[in-house]
């Protein structure tokens, strides 16, 4: 079941501008809930007109999540979490890529703002629950606790983004459209019928703290700009020059500009990321099989699991799911691929699941390949 | 239910309302020269007759703008512009700190877009300009000043400005100045000829009036230029199409506003004077903003920051108990910054973030503040536990 159909909850909705957390709060109104709207300010200078597609943090975003709880007819308010999220998302985003990691900025988001600085604030004013569009199931488990699962339809599932959060934050967290199974157009036909006029917005994609979608140059405006290093074969041979190792994620293809072919003729691929002697390795595809790796911070949905056990895995985003055998060794995760997989980036979360249940989540910090350890 | 905003906007007078409404279904342009253009013109012109005794002004120095934001702009632009054209020295803008911001935006443009030098008046810890300061400011080179321009009354904290001296300070100089009466008008005597101004902006809506009306009160030497440009209408300085049912519903307002004001004030500054002991009471840490002594501020305003906590909290908690008042702090996207004007009293920035405005209006009631008196209590002690993020 989920806690939509419980008793009517004071429930603060994020309001991110976009159609599926309007839905979401629409949703849980119509539900019996006494819902208030609250839209985040996560920049503290919001751009004054939406540059592209995105999904959150500029003036007109903040309008159209206001236009729609007005429509819905509930309360709305902007809350300036921005100092609050340069610190523990946009930094640590940074500090990561300086790493040669590739962190995933939603799940931190998620961790740190939404269910942590929002929620806290959110339960300090009294309220019971904090309700957002993100596409997963909060379940009641036999002896009481909440268990957190992938949304009825796969396709949309996003409990990997939410893989970090724990049971107290679930047992305040409410997902509206975790039980849909209708398709997107349902659910901006949904929006449409309830009169919400972001129906047709575009979807939100990449990473809101960057407007323009430029990764590589925000990045490079932060970490001081290109500094050219090497770009290495497996033996330590140098191929070529890059404009700043920070710029690469392990198993990227493109953009590598070495400018003679493999000696093999097969495509190359980044295998390893050095920010210390800021220089990329490349490697045939077949040298990027990860047989098992070890991820640090887990995070347990509910009691941790005391011996090794066989679970399911999901390592990025949109990503497929793997068999894998899990153990909690001091504090880390120690998890073994049934069959090796490949693009496995030190830095994004690995989540595990027990059927549709997430059971946690850790950030993954090392990778065994076939041939040697990596440190990421 | 408890509307404690009326410095936002106060509800519409019954009777400006059928003034309103019985000119809707009315023909005729005032420009026209027609037998529906006269009627219409007739309709005007009678309202700026009512309006110019109002504020103590002649029918001729009332000019109609779309409203406060409209008169400031063209007070402050115009009267820069007509200046410097006069004599291209003068560049230097005198201005208080704690002004609106339909009047500090339009000075920082000047600065920024037109070559103007802007010199902020100081302020006591009331936000109080004193015309000693003025005329220090003027004698750094009274030579080089386009006009100076410092409110009435303060919208958020209410403190009334020295108006009248300090326009004194600027006439012995020669120097034209404008004040932003938007709040004091209906609260206090606002009287144009006595004050010496050069320039005063009122509003309709702030009165139980309608919204997008208001005026320039322009004495009859100023010729500021005009920021719309049109069909002449205005003494040349405002162009534009009259709205004649907003003009004839603003002039039984601004009557009735000042046929009303001692009653309003005394009944009203009562009620003030409640809410203020009944907040302290519930809140003894509470800090009153702007002047304690009730002769110094509007008699409708009541402003408070409440130590440790967040006025968008607050605002939040109260409104769910239908109980309607401000942060009185300008918002960029919405997002609470603190207040200009608290800052320029020198309030400390934490306790900035914590402020709460209440301002009473013609429908106010004893059990408005009952209201709030039951409800802040419990608010602020709720708010403090979600703290400053």
């Amino acid at each position: 079941m989920t806690q939509t159909s419980q008793r009517p909850l004071r429930v603060l909705a994020a309001m991110s501008g976009g159609v599926d957390s309007a839905v979401a709060a629409a949703r849980a109104a119509e539900a019996g809930h006494d819902v208030t709207g609250v839209h985040l300010a996560l920049s503290a200078n919001p751009q004054s007109f939406r540059t592209g597609a995105r999904g959150c943090c500029t003036i007109e975003d903040s309008r159209d999540a206001r236009r729609a709880a007005d429509v819905i007819g509930i309360p709305f308010y902007v809350w300036d979490l921005a100092e609050r999220f340069r610190e523990d998302v946009v930094e640590d985003f940074v500090a990561e890529y300086e790493a040669g990691r590739t962190p995933n900025p939603c799940l931190r988001c998620n961790e740190k703002i939404k269910f942590a600085a929002l929620l806290d604030k959110a339960l300090a004013l009294g309220f019971d629950a904090v309700c957002t569009g993100h596409y997963a199931t909060v379940q009641l488990a036999e002896d009481g606790s909440r268990e957190l699962h992938r949304a009825s339809d796969m396709a949309k599932d996003q409990s990997y983004v939410l893989g970090v959060l724990d049971e107290k934050q679930l047992a305040h967290a409410m997902f509206p459209l975790g039980d849909t199974l209708t398709t997107k157009d349902e659910i901006r036909a949904e929006a449409e019928r309830r009169g919400l006029a972001v129906a047709k917005k575009p979807d939100s994609h990449d990473i809101c703290f960057i407007a323009d979608g430029d990764t590589q140059g925000f990045l490079a405006n932060r970490l001081g700009g290109p500094a050219e290093g090497d770009i290495l074969d497996e033996s330590g041979s140098k191929l070529g020059t890059h404009d700043g190792a920070f710029g690469f994620t392990i198993g990227q293809r493109k953009g590598l500009k070495i400018g003679h072919p493999a000696p093999d003729g097969k495509p190359r691929y980044v295998l390893d990321i050095s920010p210390v002697n800021n220089t990329v390795t490349v490697g045939p595809v077949e040298a990027l099989d990860v047989t098992s790796l070890t991820a640090i911070k887990p995070r347990w949905c509910g009691t941790p699991p005391a011996g090794p056990g066989t679970y399911t895995a999901q390592l990025r985003a949109h990503g497929g799911e793997t068999e894998v055998t899990a153990e909690l060794v001091d504090g880390e995760l120690n998890v073994t691929f049934t069959e090796p997989v490949r693009g496995v980036a030190p830095g994004q979360a690995v989540v595990l699941y027990d059927g549709t249940r997430v059971v946690g989540s850790a950030t993954i910090a090392t990778t065994v390949r076939r041939e040697r350890v990596s440190t990421g | 239910m408890a509307y404690l905003d009326h410095a936002a906007t106060t509800p519409m007078l019954p009777e400006a309302i059928e003034a309103m409404t019985a000119q809707l279904s009315v023909t005729g342009n005032a420009s026209s020269l027609h037998a529906a253009g006269r009627r219409a013109r007739r309709t005007v012109e009678e309202s700026r007759e009512t309006l110019a005794d109002a504020l103590g002004a002649r029918p001729s120095e009332v000019v109609l703008t779309s409203g406060g934001t409209e008169a400031d702009n063209l007070a402050v632009k115009g009267l820069y512009w007509s200046r410097r054209g006069a004599d291209p020295r003068r560049t230097r803008v005198l201005a208080g700190p704690v002004e609106h911001h339909a009047v500090l935006d339009a000075v920082d443009w000047l600065a920024e877009h037109e070559g103007a030098t802007v010199d902020y008046l100081p302020v006591d810890r009331y936000g109080r300009v004193h015309p000693e300061d003025l005329r220090e400011a003027i004698l750094r080179n009274p030579d080089d000043i386009a006009m100076i321009t410092v409110m009435w009354a303060n919208n958020e904290i209410g403190t009334i400005m020295p108006v009248r001296e300090l326009a004194s300070v600027a006439a012995e100089f020669g120097i034209p100045m404008h004040a932003d009466a938007v709040q004091a008008f209906g609260q206090l005597e606002v009287d144009f000829a006595r004050s010496g101004l050069a320039a005063m902006t009122v509003s309709a809506h702030k009165i139980g009036g309608p919204f997008g009306i208001g005026a320039l009160l322009l004495g009859r030497d100023q010729t500021p230029v005009p920021v719309l440009h049109g069909g002449g209408q205005e003494r040349h300085v405002r162009s534009g199409t009259l709205d004649v049912p907003a003009v004839a519903s603003f002039a039984v307002a601004g009557r009735l506003a000042a046929e009303g004001r001692e009653h309003f004030a005394r009944r009203v500054g009562g009620l003030r004077d409640e809410l203020v002991a009944a907040v302290r009471h519930a809140v003894p840490d509470a800090v009153l903003g702007g002047d304690p002594d009730p002769a110094g501020r509007l008699p409708a305003n009541a402003h408070f920051s409440f130590p440790g906590c967040e006025g968008d909290s607050l605002l939040l908690l109260l409104d769910a108990q239908g109980i309607e008042c401000s942060t009185g702090s300008a918002c960029t996207a919405g997002i609470a910054q603190p207040s200009h004007v608290l800052l320029a009293t020198g309030t400390d920035p934490d306790l900035a973030r914590g402020t709460l405005r209440f301002s009473l209006g013609h429908t106010s009631t004893e059990e408005d503040v009952k209201e709030l008196a039951r409800a802040i209590g419990p608010a602020v002690a709720r708010a403090r536990t979600a703290g400053l993020s």
